[in-house]
């Protein structure tokens, strides 16, 4: 007996002096700074494409044929350039995939990417350049970018458009169920209708929340002080206290606006397209909505050359067309977001006109004064965003 | 061999080495770090810096009290319940299963075939307004009429106590299989009803599987962000919805950090109190 327990602590003794020795070299590599693994640069000299393209996108976001699953954008460049599109839909939320990122990133190696998309009212994206994670692009090999439509090509977190391109646009708006509620058309009416109790979700993403209640409460979104900021804080605080809102969510309201758990929601105009249920409705309300955009950027490590091809290959105005429409005669589903290209409505036209004509798709330029942009310094306001984590979380 | 033989001592050693060294890199390491990290201060603008910031404890402390409370008390119930739901059942299996038992038990787990997120997403269905169980509610006037249960505490307790289930069910079937049923005769041949000596005999010698269901259920409950995510509002969030949210959203990592350890702490310090209370030896089963 006393042999065996001398014999358990002993090896609890040498196991803890052998986990001691691991864990030394195991926490310097935790905390070490110095890159081991050096990024991957591009190679000087004559441009070449490399054999694989990879390309971090969101789900449901490009086209794709009904049938066979595949993408016909990304073959018909593999045909043009034989480069082969590794296209993973890996991005939930901008959150939790720069959180996913930045580790290697900060620790100054590659990620194995070339291009992701983020979103510019989210603080990511401006952070992704300010760190120094963002290439910048080759606009040698992207004389498309002529394409690019005038509204997008100074935005506050890269005003020449050295690190990113648009890839679609969105807006933010009501959504609300026709079997359950008379049209909700107003910020007011989401957050204070006594019938709405319990019945509606707000975005989780402070950008397009805050932008539609400034907007109602008569304040400029694109310039948020500490004082708009409050009023519209306190509104949806107030909000969620009396429990007129549910919960905060992504776009995850879409199946619950299906079934009915909601009567109305704050959402984003290209989900509501996708839904196709005709009870359910989206609008710009009264006071504005919201508008975004996401942007793709070659994380540091990314092929440059391989990257800035592929994005003067989307701004075309027939590739983006085909991308954002589908082809109905195919079998070929679009985007339906707002494409970022001038001339894709004229080639999208050809191929579906139902979508070339739909104004959540190619918003007029009345639906499109009715859109607002975030102030892009709020997003980065540690005060704020806790604020408003707090709120949504706690 | 010969070697092994002339240093047979070192046998239990070799044996535990890839366990110890498990437990060190995916454990002690990143707990060591995790650690390091709740003592910096600064922001993802301009780098962390350690500075023996303490007050990450302090100010996550008072500042998500009610968050931390809510996670203790939201787990406990889910305990509870679950622990009275499942004994009955467990006890049911163990005693009169027969043949039945293994598949008895199948029928316990097999729900759990399916993902966490999937088993979760379900309850929003279970749960939904327009649904039987919430009409059925209303008509008996437990709910009011136009009254929800998503978006509840009672949803998120409902979710948690599925989901942690079988981590309760399956240790007190274990406990409850061992019995020796001739203690039990025993018991009645001295004149105990069958009340009483249940209460006297099972009752005690399932205590092991009590405890352990208890500590399998409670200590991931209370760090469960999942079911107040999907099934609750924001007023029903857990301290572990503030953890990812700090983690993640923030990239508050020093404040996300602390958090942890506090709820690590807490969770010990739960446990040592129950392991107190019921003794420690229920904890390793050495009464059985």
């Amino acid at each position: 007996m006393t042999q065996s327990q001398f014999t358990r602590q002993e090896l609890l003794r040498r196991g803890l002096a052998g986990s001691a020795l691991l864990t030394v070299p195991g926490l310097l590599a935790a905390c070490g700074s110095g890159g081991s693994k050096a990024a991957v640069t591009t190679t000087g000299g004559k441009q070449q494409m490399a054999k694989t393209l990879h390309f971090s996108n969101w789900t449901l976001y490009i086209d794709v044929n009904n049938k066979t699953k595949a993408h016909p954008s990304l073959q018909e460049f593999q045909q043009k350039y034989g480069t082969h599109v590794d296209y993973v839909e890996d991005i939930n939320d901008n959150a939790s995939y720069f959180g996913k990122i930045q580790g290697a990133l900060s620790r100054g190696q590659s990620i194995d990417r070339d291009i992701v998309v983020l979103t510019d009212n989210d603080r990511y994206l401006s952070l992704m350049i300010k760190k120094g994670w963002a290439e910048k692009l080759d606009k040698a090999a992207i004389p498309n970018i002529k394409n690019l439509v005038p509204v997008q090509r100074h935005p506050t977190f890269d005003p020449n458009r050295e690190y990113s391109l648009p890839w679609q646009s969105g807006m933010t708006g009501i959504a609300y169920n026709d079997k359950l509620t008379t049209p909700v058309l107003s910020v007011t009416d989401l957050l204070e209708n006594p019938k709405l109790k319990g019945k509606i979700t707000c975005l989780n993403s402070m950008g397009d929340a805050l932008t539609l209640v400034m907007l109602a409460n008569g304040d400029d979104p694109s310039k948020v002080t500490d004082k708009s900021f409050n009023a519209a804080f306190t509104r949806i605080k107030k909000a969620v206290d009396s429990k007129q809102i549910r919960q905060f969510t992504g776009n995850d309201y879409a199946p619950s606006l299906a079934k009915g758990d909601l009567a109305a929601a704050m959402s984003w105009s290209g989900d509501i397209a996708q839904i196709g249920n005709s009870h359910i409705h989206w609008n710009v309300p009264k006071d504005g909505g919201a508008l975004w955009t996401d942007n793709m950027i070659i994380p540091k490590g990314g092929n440059v050359y391989t990257a800035s091809v592929y994005m003067n290959y989307v701004y075309d105005p027939a590739v983006m067309g085909l991308m954002e429409a589908g082809d109905p005669k195919k079998n070929i589903t679009g985007i339906y977001y707002i494409p970022p290209v001038i001339g894709a409505k004229e080639a999208a036209l050809k191929l579906n006109p139902s979508v070339a004509n739909n104004q959540l798709i190619f918003p007029s330029a009345k639906t499109l004064s009715q859109v607002h942009l975030f102030d892009s310094n709020a997003l980065n306001n540690q005060k704020y965003l806790t604020q408003w984590q707090n709120l949504i979380s706690a | 061999m010969k070697w092994f033989h002339r240093h047979r001592g070192l046998m239990p050693y070799v044996l535990l080495a890839p366990g110890l060294a498990w437990l060190a890199v995916f454990f002690i390491v990143p707990l060591g770090f995790l650690a390091y990290q709740s003592l910096q201060s600064g922001n993802i603008d301009f780098g962390y810096a350690f500075t023996w910031a303490w007050g990450n404890y302090g100010t996550a402390f008072t500042d998500y009290r009610s968050e931390f409370v809510r996670s203790i008390e939201y787990a406990g119930i889910a305990t509870l319940l679950a622990l009275a739901l499942s004994y009955p059942v467990a006890y049911w299996i163990a005693f009169r299963g027969g043949r039945w038992k293994n598949l008895l038990l199948l029928m316990i787990v097999a729900p759990f075939f399916v993902t966490y997120l999937i088993r979760t997403l379900a309850w929003e269905t279970i749960l939904s307004d327009n649904g039987l169980v919430v009409r059925t509610l209303q008509h008996l006037h437990l709910v009011s009429p136009g009254g929800h249960v998503l978006a509840t505490g009672t949803a998120v307790v409902a979710g948690i106590t599925y989901n942690f289930l079988p981590f309760m069910a399956l240790p007190l079937y274990v406990s409850l299989e061992q019995i020796d049923h001739r203690l039990i005769e025993a018991a009645e041949d001295l004149y105990a009803s069958s009340w009483k000596a249940f209460l006297r005999v099972t009752v005690p010698l399932s205590l092991p599987g009590v405890v352990a269901g208890t500590l399998l259920t409670f200590i991931p409950a209370a760090g469960d962000f999942i079911n107040a995510q999907l099934l609750g509002a924001p007023q029903n969030h857990m301290i572990g919805n503030v953890i990812q949210s700090k983690f993640l959203e923030l990239t508050d990592y020093p404040a996300a950090a602390a958090m942890s350890f506090i709820l690590m702490g807490a969770i010990i310090i739960a446990v040592a109190a129950y392991a107190r209370a019921v003794g420690t030896e229920q904890l390793s089963g050495t009464a059985v």
